[in-house]
């Protein structure tokens, strides 16, 4: 018996609302920033469950390049934590609100 | 029970409990925490669906590098901890959960109408072979050259970018 693919899908659409759900309640900065982590990581699942279900590796190939941009955004958003942390000594995005009119 | 069952539903109640926590958690190092393990059961789950490369690179990339760049952060941030969940503007929240759930109902009903694995059908040894690091690196140094050259860009942009931003204050 080889498991449904279903399985795989509702356990990455599960994570994918957990991380929904942590990026619009939690107001810490770096949480967020953990939780969007969260929702990358769902979509690779499911890529990489169609990929091994289809018998072809270009999904993989896609996942490796999420984990490529998400590299990228982690080091440059932590960077944009920090210096907004110098100038505002605070991680709440509640308090981080320049941009807001 | 077959053993690759036993271990989908090991690895994958994991991955969804310690998302969980990993959201409702108040101290912020505790949450990173338990998100490496939830990208530990991640990698996993990828070897049930014999994608070898993408495990080990989830452990390497995802469980080392990024966790490793937060837990850094949150060091130097140390972040006071947040209030309990429905201190704060309740009716938002709970708001933005129902939201959040009616989504995941939408996303559960489309994959059982749809059906996927009345037409799906894993076949055990393409399976495989799709998954090993010949195939992917075929792939990678032959039809898709330049995203993989642009994503050595992206990343060599993100490294500038990422020095200039936390040197130094900007007004």
């Amino acid at each position: 018996m080889t498991i449904p693919i279903e399985y795989y899908l509702i356990l990455s659409a599960f994570m994918f609302i957990v991380g929904v759900a942590g990026v619009l309640t939690r107001r810490n900065a770096i949480i967020v920033f953990m939780s969007i982590e969260l929702m990358l990581n769902s979509a690779n699942l499911t890529l990489v469950t169609f990929s091994s279900y289809l018998g072809n590796s270009i999904g993989q190939l896609f996942v490796f390049f999420v984990m490529t941009v998400a590299a990228a955004e982690a080091a440059v958003g932590l960077a944009i934590i920090i210096a907004i942390f110098r100038n505002k000594l605070t991680v709440n995005i509640d308090e981080i609100n320049i941009l807001k009119w | 029970m077959n053993l690759d069952v036993i271990l989908f539903f090991v690895f994958g109640i994991v991955a969804a409990v310690t998302a969980v926590i990993m959201i409702t958690r108040s101290n912020p190092v505790i949450s990173a925490l338990f998100l490496v393990l939830n990208f530990a059961s991640l990698a996993g789950l990828y070897l049930t669906l014999n994608a070898q490369f993408i495990a080990v690179t989830q452990v390497i990339v995802y469980a080392g590098a990024i966790m490793v760049l937060f837990l850094f952060v949150l060091m130097l941030l140390r972040p006071e901890n947040e209030k309990k969940f429905l201190e704060l503007n309740p009716k938002i929240k709970i708001f933005a959960l129902i939201i959040a759930f009616i989504v995941f109902a939408q996303l559960v009903y489309m994959i059982f109408f749809a059906r996927p694995s009345q037409t799906i059908s894993k076949v055990l040894t393409k399976s495989i072979e799709a998954g090993t690091i010949e195939a992917i690196g075929r792939e990678l140094f032959t039809n898709y050259i330049v995203p993989f050259e642009a994503a050595g860009f992206l990343l060599l942009a993100a490294t500038i970018g990422a020095l200039v931003l936390a040197k130094k204050k900007f007004e």
